[in-house]
């Protein structure tokens, strides 16, 4: 008799079926993404109950980093390019074409007006390594040094729209929140949101 | 692990007709779902997948003429400083002349619980004024904005300037270095 041999599964898998799931994924990912944008500083942000969403278009952000630095930052290439303009007007300053291509790639900068030209000289890939000091304040918010306050104008010029929002950092000092304020009401901006994380409401807490 | 199946083809055979070789239509697809999940490794990785919620903050209009409306008397009143360390200290329905007591909390719960206390006490005109110092951080703002949202208390302010008599009581009771 002869011995039984056992029968040998074959060690190839049909792998089409997997193939198509991570297809079908990568479709997915790619449909609904929307990237990160490079921004000037981390800012770890608060989170707070409050379910509403920031908006991702017609968006001021005004960030506070650790420190108490600020940094600016508005939505869409077009805005931010006229905006440029208008606070090249306001400054007395001149932007190359060039450089108010390379402008309108920033998400956000923290730097005073006339250090920008400088900064956009650079590649992208050093500026990252470039410490920005932030975008003077003061805290009455008119003064002739507060440059925030005529971007924030400028801005507005650019894109009547806009919301207003603050991103701080959690340990940023109230002195350096307070400042932004004032810039803001100076101007006679009384509403605007604070960025914050989502985080759960206690239990069993509605909202009326 | 896996291979390409050959065979199964024609071949020579003596005498006979030659055959064309057919190709197996089977194809290794390893590689491709190797490529297929490292692209969405990537695409999970670059996008943001939170969306960070906004809160809104009403200031009152400084320009607008000061409408002639009765003071807020002080006993009404429970005023919250924001110190350091994530501390809270307040008073309650006395002014900071009037020798009240200093309490300290913490964030969270126990402020919440001090402010529903007040309210109990104090009744329906009842008024919270938040008062940052410039020892306490943007999270404790956030934070106790926060609460007062969960608290359900519509009635406070936020004030930034602290009056000299707050300021002997926070240096003296609260040993706070403002």
């Amino acid at each position: 008799m002869p011995a039984v041999k056992p029968k040998r599964a074959s060690s190839a898998v049909d792998m089409t079926a997997m193939c198509d799931v991570a297809f079908l994924l990568l479709t997915f990912f790619i449909l609904t993404a929307q990237f990160k944008t490079q921004d000037a500083a981390t800012i770890e942000t608060p989170s707070s109950i409050s379910g509403i969403k920031v908006p991702d278009s017609d968006i001021m952000i005004i960030s506070l980093d650790k420190t108490g630095k600020v940094y600016f930052g508005i939505d869409n290439q077009v805005n931010r390019m006229t905006m440029l303009d208008n606070m090249a007007a306001t400054r007395g300053l001149q932007f190359s074409d060039a450089e108010k291509r390379k402008f309108s790639l920033l998400a956000n900068f923290g730097l005073p007006a006339a250090q920008l030209k400088q900064f956009l000289a650079l590649e992208p890939v050093k500026r990252n390594l470039v410490k920005q000091p932030g975008v003077p304040v003061d805290s009455t918010g008119v003064s002739k040094d507060n440059e925030l306050k005529d971007w924030i104008y400028n801005a507005r010029k650019a894109n009547n729209k806009l919301r207003i929002a603050i991103k701080g950092d959690n340990i940023a000092k109230f002195p350096s929140f307070k400042n932004v304020i004032a810039t803001l009401q100076a101007q006679n901006i009384n509403k605007f949101n604070l960025v914050t994380g989502t985080e759960q409401p206690p239990a069993g807490w509605k909202a009326n | 692990m896996s291979s390409i199946e050959t065979g199964g083809g024609g071949g020579k055979h003596d005498g006979g007709k030659v055959r064309s070789k057919k190709a197996s239509t089977r194809i290794d697809m390893t590689p491709m779902v190797d490529l297929g999940f490292l692209l969405i490794t990537f695409f999970i990785l670059a996008t943001t997948l939170s969306k960070p919620s906004a809160m809104t903050l009403n200031m009152p209009d400084k320009t607008e003429q000061e409408k002639k409306t009765e003071p807020i008397k002080a006993s009404k009143v429970m005023t919250a400083f924001l110190g350091k360390d994530n501390q809270v200290l307040y008073i309650a329905g006395k002014a900071a002349n009037e020798d009240p007591e200093l309490k300290t909390v913490g964030y969270g719960y126990p402020l919440r619980q001090a402010m529903l206390e007040n309210l109990a006490k104090i009744g329906p005109d009842f008024v919270i004024v938040v008062k940052p110092t410039k020892l306490s951080t943007y999270k404790n703002v956030v934070d106790m904005m926060d609460e007062l949202t969960i608290a359900k208390i519509k009635r406070y302010a936020l004030v930034d300037e602290l009056t000299p008599d707050e300021k002997t009581l926070l240096k003296d009771k609260g040993k706070l270095d403002i």
